[in-house]
């Protein structure tokens, strides 16, 4: 292949900058995040529900595609009816602005602050 | 020779689909939706260096569309159409501007993938909260792009650039 001085500089100036860009954005991203005090559910951009995260529980969502748990003070998705649940895989989340993210089922659920009244307290 | 670039493009398109369909069946390799290691975009990018920009967007869009025939799932085209073409015209300009190797517009067309991803994300889930996997999405977009682009700078080694 053609691949002179030139072209090595110019790759490394896009890997590495694409590279650098991402990882300080995620940094950054990750880093700001204060506690979170209500997990805000969405289906189809739709609001259709929010759980303070003070609370402990679980709820079916979506008409039960998708089963979120609340528990020491953190959210996470515990089952879902899609075959790869990577909405499960994510994890916990508690931070302001983090989010669980079922595709398949267009369904969010994202960390907000501790403002905003709760539709429903969990029992 | 009208024949030998069909039969090329013909190859070329089946060894997409087949990758397409290796990949279908791997776990995902990180938790993160959207996240993948592109490896039919290892015959698209031969096919952009190999057969010109143009056949590469025909074997691109119609890897697409029969994949989607054969296996998809309800939106799954809309997801895998906005990636393709975000992520083909960002390599093909890459190429184009001549200042990177096959490895480097790999990489770009790896994370433009995400991108487009991301922007049908948006639009179908109508929100922003999507855009939080964006950084995410970035890293292991440069990553599997490099990944992607090692493999095809060996083919195109060994088999030779147009």
């Amino acid at each position: 292949m053609m691949k002179g001085s030139g072209t090595r500089f110019a790759d490394i100036l896009l890997i590495g900058g694409l590279l650098a860009a991402s990882l300080l954005w995620l940094f950054v991203s990750r880093a700001d995040g204060t506690e979170g005090g209500m997990a805000v559910v969405a289906v189809n951009g739709q609001e259709t529900g929010r759980y303070p995260l003070d609370t402990e529980g679980e709820v079916a969502l979506n008409g039960g595609t998708n089963i979120l748990v609340i528990e020491d003070g953190k959210a996470r998705v515990s089952d879902a009816d899609c075959p790869d649940k990577l909405c499960v895989r994510q994890g916990e989340i508690y931070r302001t602005g983090q989010t669980v993210t079922c595709l398949p089922n267009r369904l969010t659920v994202t960390i907000e602050g501790k403002k905003g009244e709760a539709d429903l307290y969990l029992p | 020779m009208k024949t030998r670039k069909l039969t090329t493009l013909a190859l070329t398109l089946s060894a997409a689909m087949i990758l397409s369909y290796i990949e279908g069946t791997l776990p995902p390799f990180m938790p993160l939706p959207m996240a993948k290691i592109g490896l039919a975009n290892i015959a698209v990018l031969f096919a952009l260096y190999r057969l010109g920009a143009w056949e590469a967007a025909c074997v691109s869009l119609a890897r697409v569309t029969m994949m989607f025939m054969m296996f998809g799932t309800g939106v799954s085209f809309i997801y895998s159409l906005a990636g393709a073409a975000v992520s083909f015209m960002g390599m093909a300009l890459l190429k184009k501007s001549r200042l990177f190797s096959p490895a480097a517009v790999s990489v770009g067309g790896g994370v433009l993938h995400n991108c487009g991803q991301i922007l049908a994300a948006r639009f179908m889930l109508s929100t922003d909260a999507v855009v939080y996997y964006m950084p995410a999405l970035m890293v292991s977009g440069v990553l599997s792009g490099a990944a992607v682009g090692a493999a095809c700078s060996v083919i195109l080694n060994r088999v030779g650039v147009k």
